[in-house]
């Protein structure tokens, strides 16, 4: 068993904001119509916010799709944002709108943020960016994701307590210590 | 040293041949063990159907169905639940996969297997990969809380002497079973579409 070990690490083609040198990486699997990610997504931006450039966040797709009927073309959209330096926007606002997934919701955001909407109808239709999701599904299934979300702090599973912000932030501001780089003063 | 008691909290080891057995899949269906030999079978011994731990498992495990098929393996769930209560879970959870019910004599599958919680009355969150000769090749007792996640389950088949490594596209992977399968989704998708 990998004992929650993330795997691959963290490399070039993660989405991934703040300091590549920083010294906490934040790993998210998530689902974007899963209700628990859309309640920790405010929780880890006040963790963004409070760590700075202590702390570079990445994320990746983990959608449950038996269970949550939009949460696949939700990735793939986010995916083709990506190509368009356009992912944490998208990011953003599916997690804003997680009530309304639909195809055709998903075309309005892609337009949003400044994509093409027959572009991007025609990579959901013939799955341009499954294979991507699906990697990132499957490292989540490697790495011991047992459920969404799953955070990864420097490498490995936090199962503490995410949706308790003190103590999530405790937990990034020691392995911000244990990398070296004490909290500072 | 004390002799062992009956194996309440230790699941039979790799090496061990898999105790045969046949229990309900459906009200009117049963299932054998041994009509699965030949190919890599997957149990998942759980505590009960509807508990939030468990549906996040199944749902999981669910998931990765087709990485399973990959490998030509079967996955069966095994609870104490009777055969309408796992009727009910599958179809409100879109469960592709046999839930069998080892309701009558209660439990004796999951103790044979050393996974059985004598206290609660439930099975013990276990999981085995038995190959395709009826052989364990690896088994896992979870605490009962946790969700074990199926990394351990994809190394073990990866280590079978048939084990390949699978293509990373799995959604329409081959499979022995898949008309069964499909057959319970088309049925599932007539159920979801009722108000």
């Amino acid at each position: 068993m990998s004992d929650g070990h993330l795997m691959p690490p963290v490399g070039a083609d993660d989405h991934s904001i703040g300091p590549d040198d920083a010294p906490v990486t934040l790993v998210e699997y998530g689902d974007f119509e899963c209700s628990y990610c859309g309640q920790a997504y405010p929780i880890v931006k006040q963790m963004q916010d409070t760590m700075g450039n202590q702390m570079r966040f990445v994320f990746r797709s983990f959608p449950l799709t038996e269970v949550h009927p939009h949460a696949e073309h939700a990735a793939e959209v986010a995916e083709a944002a990506a190509d368009e330096d356009a992912f944490w926007e998208m990011h953003d606002l599916l997690y804003q709108h997680q009530d309304r997934l639909g195809d055709a919701a998903l075309v309005r955001y892609a337009k949003e943020v400044g994509l093409s909407a027959d572009e991007v109808r025609a990579d959901l239709e013939e799955g341009t960016f499954a294979d991507r999701v699906r990697r990132q599904f499957m490292s989540g299934v490697r790495s011991g994701v047992n459920g969404t979300p799953t955070f990864f702090i420097n490498g490995e599973r936090f199962d503490g307590a995410w949706n308790d912000p003190g103590s999530f932030l405790r937990a990034l501001r020691e392995a911000a210590t244990a990398a070296g780089a004490g909290p500072r003063s | 040293m004390a002799a062992p008691e009956a194996s309440h909290d230790s699941v039979l080891d790799p090496g061990t041949r898999a105790p045969d057995f046949t229990l309900h899949s459906t009200p009117d269906q049963t299932l054998s063990l041994s009509e699965l030999r030949g190919r890599p079978v997957i149990l998942a011994f759980y505590p009960a159907d509807w508990s939030p731990v468990c549906g996040d498992e199944m749902a999981l495990f669910n998931e990765i169905l087709p990485e399973f098929h990959q490998y030509g393996a079967e996955l069966l769930g095994i609870s104490v639940d009777g055969v309408w209560c796992h009727a009910a879970f599958a179809r409100d959870r879109k469960l592709h996969f046999p839930l069998l019910a080892d309701f009558e004599p209660k439990g004796a599958v999951s103790k044979q297997y050393g996974a059985y919680r004598e206290q609660e009355g439930v099975s013990a969150r276990a999981l085995f990969v038995i190959d395709g000769d009826g052989i364990i090749q690896w088994s896992y007792l979870s605490p009962i809380g946790v969700n074990p996640g199926v990394d351990g389950v994809l190394n073990a088949l990866e280590s079978l002497p048939s084990g390949r490594k699978p293509a990373m596209a799995a959604h329409d992977a081959p499979h022995p079973a898949a008309a069964d399968h499909d057959g319970d989704r088309a049925h599932d998708r007539a159920q979801e579409a009722r108000p």
